[in-house]
């Protein structure tokens, strides 16, 4: 019997050993994962009894959320409040015990409550400090993004606004919006939840793919003068209808331009050129600038990875597709069931941010700086650079040419009495061309462009078009930027 | 240095650990670490040296390991209890003294454990009628679909507690019986054709049923140990009546499962069986029969009970939003998963752990009994939650020693018998916690709040240190070499 009795014991060495293996799994292996579990509020119920800094707009002034003390003693907790209300709430989000944590609150938790690495925790535990959250000096404009907010109310549409040299995000707006004030309340945060309508918990700067219309002719225009197959002055064929893809294509209100020059075809907005254009170009290489416009991938920006969204060329199940679609269509911002192209409003802003920053991207970022309760900054972001997307030449050639769209193209509402604009206007045709869906890219000054921008407008009626409804939001827009800075 | 002496410098760490255990509690919780601290070590402590005395004139030639392994169990799980609740922990405490007046008690009236075998049948009565209690109306409690209490007016108690320390006793004494007969037989070369056809028709007929019902992996292989070890055992003695015990057993553990609903108590029991049968009779195919028979008996009752059902569920997917929300659903073992989290390597220290919430209700349910693993994973981390299963690993090497060193089939299947069951106690709980197996409502040995549980564990400790007096006595009177 001996003998059974000592291989029972090591059976029972294998199970213990087992206990030991998950114990390890969940204590250290995977307890990251579990502690960003959704489900899981342990965090949130620990970082109410610490006090969250403050998260401010980028004059270090406005407060957009800060902690309010409930109770006294040791129940004392910490209750979330955004002064801004609507205005802030996308960016900002939220953090509440049971409505979990979004937006920059999400992005910044750790500075925000004070969770310093391992060593830092022992420091100032040594030194019997209380624990305090980090103040986080966004790179947002409180009154550019109001202001966006004011212009567009009444509609579902998106203004993003960045410092093409340094990636700073100056406005984000998105509405219908919503108070976070008010989503501690679970039956309001359902009640936002549940409307299928207005969507109003989600971002639409980062969240939601639009049909980019002739906005993303930039980016073949990128594709085709970096490559060398064009030049601004390169004489092409405007005519209308052409044949793309087996198909007839036709300008807008079918008119026939003839031989023009590639720079009069953008500030025209031609079809038919742009097209073949996309067809000479070739499906590979436009992926290829797509990528290091940053398409293809969530934005680099310090937000949270499940609030953002890929911009590229999508198929009908709406996964990313980088071949097999008909380029020519994709090449003038349209496409077909095997590939349409999608964008995020920050994605076509980061498009005019790298033709206006010499054709270098920059990272998009939120943060400027998290500041100690000392006064001492504890980070500084510095801009870094996502990617060279084109030659600096190149993005000059294109400067002037979306200059024209502005002086005397599609784009003249977007013009300044003192500043020169450069820009793209876009219209898709949505939901069986009963609607359009109406933008406006662009960067001002165009000698040293300071702001780049994206203007979208949803479901707008028959006869509106990016020209006529989103250039003048973004000449106001840049404008505040221009004379409050 | 005697056994006796030994045992007593084992208890010096138990008392260390008393007193800087509810030094430490007491400091996080920001009361002054008063002489209240001293107070608890020193009663503890007392108590400790009291038992060691007994044992130091009843059974004095017992493993001197035990008794101090269990004191630290119990200091430990005296101390996390405390600091999930005070008032529970002076409860726990008045247990431990009733417990340890039963231990005394036990050693002090069973001077020779073998008359245990003379009542085996009563003993096996007993046991399977307290398993029933439960289900009997008025006393019967249900917890979470488990029939698993008894609630007698204020008094709320686990009948399958003392129940597993019956049931080891009547199969201990049964298997020394019957061990004679069930031990393999010189086995006859067989003729090819016979060897064809007890190997191939059982193989088709495997074959059939994965292709013919669609099994998935997990059926097929545990179908497959079943015919592979029911073949071994046909071909090994092909007769119906050693089935039989076999049989029946496995029906009670059924049965068990059926009627108390509870996978983790039944599935003690029956590895504790399995475990006994095997040390019996060296016969893998008959644990392979009988461990094939449970699972999938198991998996049959897990998919048409909804307790069980539910249990098995909330097992594999716990992060389900539905089941999470669920009454009784797997909020807990999610909850024990997030405590887990927290405690890293090396945990956030006593009294640190995040139990309840701050406008009042609790996070982490049952943390002073079913989760206390769980707390202690979240304060003491890693090392010590692996600490913990280290002592309870020596515990069950004692107890493997002792069944090693006795010289009698009984003694040693007894030893062997409450080790195992104690052992899988350990990992059904500690396995439910980490979500190694469905989480069932069952103590951790010595350490959990729960006085029907330190009762029937300080018994067990009384009988383990019982057989092992004896048989390090006879080993003794032999002298080394003999007999083992």
């Amino acid at each position: 019997m001996n003998r059974q009795i000592v291989q029972l014991f090591g059976l029972t060495l294998v199970l213990f050993g087992v206990l030991i293996a998950f114990t390890s799994r969940w204590t250290v292996f995977e307890a990251a994962s579990l502690e960003d579990n959704t489900l899981n509020r342990r965090g949130l119920i620990e970082q109410q009894k610490v006090p969250r800094g403050l998260i401010l707009a980028r004059d270090g002034d406005t407060v957009l959320a800060r902690s309010e003390p409930r109770g006294r003693g040791e129940q004392r907790t910490y209750v979330r409040s955004y002064p801004e209300g609507e205005t802030f709430g996308h960016p900002v989000g939220y953090s509440y015990i049971n409505a979990g944590e979004t937006g920059i609150e999400k992005a910044r938790n750790d500075a925000l409550t004070g969770d310093l690495n391992e060593f830092g925790t022992i420091f100032r535990e040594l030194q019997s400090q209380e624990r305090e959250g980090d103040d986080v000096v966004t790179t947002l404009d409180p009154d550019a993004q109001r202001q966006a907010m004011e212009l567009l109310a009444g509609n579902a549409g998106s203004i993003v606004a960045l410092e093409p040299a340094t990636g700073r995000v100056r406005v984000a707006a998105s509405t219908p919006g919503f108070d976070p004030n008010s989503v501690q309340d679970p039956e309001v945060l359902e009640a936002l939840n549940l409307d299928e309508g207005d969507k109003p918990l989600i971002n639409r700067a980062v969240q939601t793919n639009y049909q980019p219309g002739s906005t993303f002719k930039v980016v073949t225009a990128a594709a085709a003068l970096d490559t060398g197959k064009l030049t601004p002055e390169s004489i092409v064929d405007g005519s209308s209808p052409q044949t793309i893809s087996g198909v007839p294509l036709n300008n807008s209100g079918n008119v026939s331009f003839g031989p023009i020059s590639f720079t009069t075809a953008l500030t025209n907005s031609v079809n038919t050129v742009f097209a073949s254009v996309g067809e000479q170009v070739g499906s590979r290489t436009l992926v290829e600038y797509m990528e290091r416009f940053g398409f293809y991938a969530d934005p680099q920006l310090d937000y949270p990875e499940g609030e953002m969204i890929a911009s590229g060329i999508r198929n009908s199940a709406g996964r990313l597709v980088e071949d097999g679609f008909d380029v020519g269509r994709v090449a003038i911002g349209q496409g077909g069931e095997e590939g349409q192209i999608q964008v995020t409003p920050l994605q076509m802003a980061e498009v005019a941010a790298a033709v206006a920053n010499g054709g270098k991207l920059i990272r998009p970022r939120f943060t400027d700086r998290v500041v100690g309760q000392d006064g001492r900054v504890d980070e500084r972001v510095d801009p870094a650079q996502q990617s060279q997307v084109m030659k600096p030449e190149t993005a000059e050639q294109l400067t002037q040419m979306m200059a024209d769209v502005v002086n005397e193209g599609t784009g003249t509402a977007a013009a300044l009495s003192d500043v020169a604009v450069a820009g793209k206007t876009g219209t898709a045709e949505v939901r069986d061309a009963t609607l359009n869906q109406v933008w406006f890219i662009g960067f001002a000054p165009v000698d040293a462009p300071r702001y780049a921008i994206a203007v979208t407008l949803e479901d707008q009626p028959i006869g509106t078009s990016g020209g006529a409804n989103a250039a003048p939001l973004a000449a106001q827009v840049l404008q505040t930027l221009l004379g409050g800075g | 240095m005697s056994a006796r002496t030994r045992e007593l410098f084992g208890l010096i760490p138990v008392s260390l650990l008393v007193c800087a255990g509810f030094a430490a509690v007491l400091v996080a919780q920001s009361q002054e670490a008063s002489d209240l601290t001293a107070t608890y070590g020193a009663v503890f402590l007392g108590l400790c040296v009291c038992g060691h005395l007994f044992i130091r004139t009843r059974l004095p030639d017992a493993d001197p390991y035990l008794y101090p392994l269990a004191a630290l169990l119990a200091a430990f799980g005296l101390v996390m209890v405390y600091r999930i609740d005070a008032d529970l922990a002076r409860e726990q405490a008045q247990w431990f003294v009733i417990g340890l007046i039963l231990f005394c008690a036990t050693i002090y009236l069973l001077p020779d454990h073998h008359v245990l075998e003379r009542y085996r049948y009563t003993i096996a009565a007993v046991g399977i009628l307290l398993l029933m209690l439960p289900r009997v109306p008025l006393i019967g409690e249900q917890v979470n679909g488990a029939f698993l209490a008894v609630k007698v007016g204020p008094i709320q108690f686990q009948p399958a507690e003392l129940a597993k320390l019956a049931i080891i006793v009547f199969l201990a004494s049964y298997l020394r019986d019957t061990r004679d007969v069930l031990v393999r037989a010189r086995l006859k070369p067989l003729t090819w054709t016979a060897q064809a056809l007890l190997y191939g028709v059982p193989a088709a007929l495997f074959l059939l049923i994965v292709v013919a019902l669609d099994l998935g992996p997990v059926a097929a292989v545990l179908l497959g140990v079943f015919t592979l070890s029911a073949v071994t055992l046909v071909r090994e003695r092909p007769s119906l009546k050693h089935f039989g015990p076999l049989l029946l057993i496995w029906g009670v553990a059924m049965l068990m499962l059926i009627f108390i609903r509870d996978l983790g108590s039944s599935l003690m029991f029956f590895g504790a069986f399995l475990a006994l049968v095997y040390v019996a009779t060296s016969r893998l195919s008959i644990v392979g029969v009988g461990a094939t028979l449970f699972l999938g008996g198991a998996a049959y009752l897990g998919s048409t009970v909804s307790h069980v059902e539910s249990r098995f569920d909330t097992w594999l997917d716990p992060f389900d939003q539905k089941l999470y929300d669920a009454p009784g659903g797997s909020f807990q073992i999610a909850q024990s998963l997030f405590a887990q989290a927290d405690g890293g390597l090396f945990g956030q220290g006593f009294g640190q752990a995040l139990l309840e919430l701050p406008g009042g209700g609790t996070i982490l349910p049952a943390a002073h009994t079913d989760l206390i693993y769980a707390v202690i994973a979240d304060e003491l981390g890693l090392f010590g939650a692996a600490g913990l299963i280290l002592v309870y690993l020596l515990f069950v090497a004692r107890g493997f020693k002792t069944a090693l060193v006795a010289s009698d089939g009984f003694s040693k299947l007894l030893a062997t018998g409450l080790t195992a069951v104690l052992a899988l106690q350990v990992f059904v709980i500690v396995g439910g916690v980490t979500k190694v197996i469905p989480l069932t409502g069952v103590t951790l040995p010595f350490v959990s709040y729960g006085g029907s549980s330190i009762l029937a564990n300080m018994v067990l400790l009384a009988l383990l240190l019982i057989v092992s007096d004896h048989a390090r006595r006879d080993r003794d009177r032999v002298g080394p070499g003999g007999l083992v």
